[in-house]
């Protein structure tokens, strides 16, 4: 079986959020690298069917500037096999759509039977890209996926929905989005950290997909940000302090929820 | 004026608040409205469709919608789309319909921008605010020229006003090919009970984390839930020690909300849950430790036991409703 994880590199949450002025986009220098949480859960799947499955390969695919290869290899450290890294200045600025179809495009000729990744990046949080590149690779697609079955060629998900949960078949291959609730991610060993180094890493560029510049980046997406306003922090309101019996704070709350006219 | 075709969220036939919402909004902002309705109950959800805005109602009823995820319903948005020509979609900003939207986008060429809190129209552009970052900042976008606008829309946005109008309803004829039907539905499961509104489109919402210690703590927070008809939502914390679904989880690997009133019990508001609900309206915390971070960002906060203050708060509050 072989699995693709794509994969992405985020900005630290808890670290200050950063725009490029000149352009509206991320600034993911602006903070440690960062690969994305919910692409952990993805890699953790895949190598848990890779270590039940003999002759299991697992690629991480990554689309990112020169910078995201730090993340690469922390994909690799988890036990991945390889990894693919498409990278071209011209990609700078791509937004949901452009990103999907970069994605596709270096997946032509790639044989797999599984593509795995997180329902969503926690930068952007469209919840876009996995149905995306769905359409882009004329595939199924299990999304929001909190527990995968795969038997052969058939991948059975729970998809989670608002009270409970939906179960989907198809055949492989399928693109499969995770949510946090499908596993606990291991650590990287440090054998995985080392061996993450010498795995095999391909670095294509636009000019190997056979993409266009003018079909992506800030210029090719078929969306664009006007601006970008800081909020104003919210300033914290009273602190009352409970005398111990819960009388205080309730009363304190149940006067706060009248005044607000919320009750 | 732009043409606005809502692609309408709804529960075997009843209209979920967030449709109702959205046509409000197409017919306060729009030119023509219509909507597009699929799957059990479409065509008993018309006349609710045409009293929120809409003058037609592109209906499809067939089995294929409800037996197959995802790629039927994406055939029939795209024709009905199509046979609209509205130059504008607005949809629910929920998971599944975010997937059905995502792949008609690509099939029709058509921008998407998601999670709008706003949308103003400068001539036929629809200008969308959204949060970024958990609510750090605020960020104003838009689909270039030359391509149908895909909008999703967050539930409370906007507010839901009947307009007495009517929708014509028009059957659709889509062509649903063994292609669309490659992802089965085999089974639906209902694990929480209902009658709770759901923690994306709750207009209150009251949630517990790791300071209630175990799962039966969950029990006051639906309480207090059920006495302000709120949501329940739960930290990330309360849903990896098993104490509650995940899919209440709110937080930034969680569920994003923006109630108008977020009460949060036992959870420290670190970032990782501030940025799935800071945008909240009115914030209100209750925690043993006065150095949690949620103080920060609430309207008013209680440092004390939740175990000792929601039990009295849950009989005020009642006793105050008459």
């Amino acid at each position: 079986m072989r699995i693709i994880c794509p994969v992405k590199r985020v900005p630290d949450t808890a670290a200050d959020k950063k725009i490029n002025p000149d352009d509206n986009t991320v600034n993911r220098d602006a903070s440690e690298p960062v690969l994305n949480a919910n692409d952990e859960w993805a890699i953790e799947e895949a190598m848990r069917i890779k270590e039940r499955t003999p002759g299991t390969e697992v690629v991480a695919l990554c689309m990112g500037p020169d910078a995201a290869q730090s993340i690469v290899r922390k994909a690799l450290s988890y036990g991945l096999d390889a990894a693919i890294q498409v990278t071209d200045p011209a990609l700078h600025g791509s937004d949901a759509a452009a990103t999907a179809r970069v994605l596709a495009k270096a997946l032509e000729g790639e044989t797999y039977d599984l593509i795995i990744m997180g329902n969503q990046s926690s930068d952007a949080r469209s919840m876009l890209v996995p149905a995306m590149l769905a359409e882009y690779l004329g595939l199924p697609a299990l999304t929001f996926c909190q527990k995968l079955e795969v038997d052969g060629t058939t991948f059975r998900a729970e998809r989670q929905t608002s009270n409970g949960y939906q179960v989907v078949e198809a055949q492989g291959p399928v693109v499969v989005s995770v949510v946090e609730a499908i596993n606990e991610p291991r650590y990287p060993s440090f054998k995985g950290i080392m061996a993450a180094k010498s795995k095999p890493l391909t670095t294509k560029a636009l000019g190997d997909l056979g993409v266009d510049a003018g079909e992506v980046g800030l210029g090719g997406s078929r969306t664009q940000v006007l601006d970008v306003t800081p909020r104003p922090p919210k300033q914290a309101g009273d602190k009352v302090e409970d005398d111990g019996s819960g009388t205080v704070g309730a009363k304190a709350i149940a006067d706060f929820l009248t005044a607000k006219k919320f009750i | 004026m732009a043409d606005i075709l809502v692609f309408v969220d709804h529960d075997k036939g009843t209209v979920k608040k967030v449709t109702a919402q959205m046509l409000t909004a197409a017919k306060q902002k729009g030119g023509t409205v219509t909507a597009a309705v699929f799957g059990e109950g479409a065509a008993a959800a018309v006349e609710r469709i045409g009293a929120f805005g809409a003058s037609k109602a592109y209906v499809w009823e067939a089995p294929e919608a409800d037996q197959y995820a995802t790629e039927p319903q994406v055939a029939a948005l795209v024709k009905a789309v199509q046979e609209s020509g509205a130059q504008v979609v607005f949809y629910a900003a929920e998971p599944f319909t975010n997937d059905i939207a995502a792949r008609a986008a690509v099939r029709l060429g058509a921008g998407v921008v998601t999670d709008a809190n706003d949308v103003v129209f400068e001539g036929d552009t629809a200008v969308v605010t959204k949060a970024i970052f958990g609510g750090d900042m605020t960020s104003r976008c838009r689909v270039k020229d030359g391509h149908i606008q895909f909008i999703s829309v967050k539930p409370n946005a906007f507010t839901a006003e009947e307009s007495g109008g009517s929708a014509e309803a028009v059957q659709l004829s889509v062509d649903v090919d063994d292609n669309a039907k490659r992802a089965k539905i085999v089974d639906t499961v209902a694990q929480s009970a209902g009658g709770r509104p759901d923690v994306t489109e709750a207009a209150v919402i009251v949630a517990g984390g790791r300071g209630l210690g175990n799962a039966e703590g969950f029990g006051l927070i639906e309480q207090l839930a059920d006495t302000l008809k709120a949501g329940v939502g739960a930290s990330r914390a309360a849903t990896d020690a098993g104490w509650y679904p995940h899919s209440h989880q709110i937080g930034q690997t969680g569920k994003t909300v923006s109630p108008t009133l977020y009460i949060g019990a036992g959870i420290s508001g670190a970032i990782q849950h501030r940025a799935g609900m800071q945008t909240s309206q009115t914030i209100i915390a209750i925690n043993k430790d006065p150095e949690a971070p949620i103080f920060s960002i609430a309207d008013i906060g209680i440092v004390g036991d939740l175990y000792k203050v929601i039990p009295p708060l849950v009989a005020e509050i009642n006793a105050r409703k008459g």
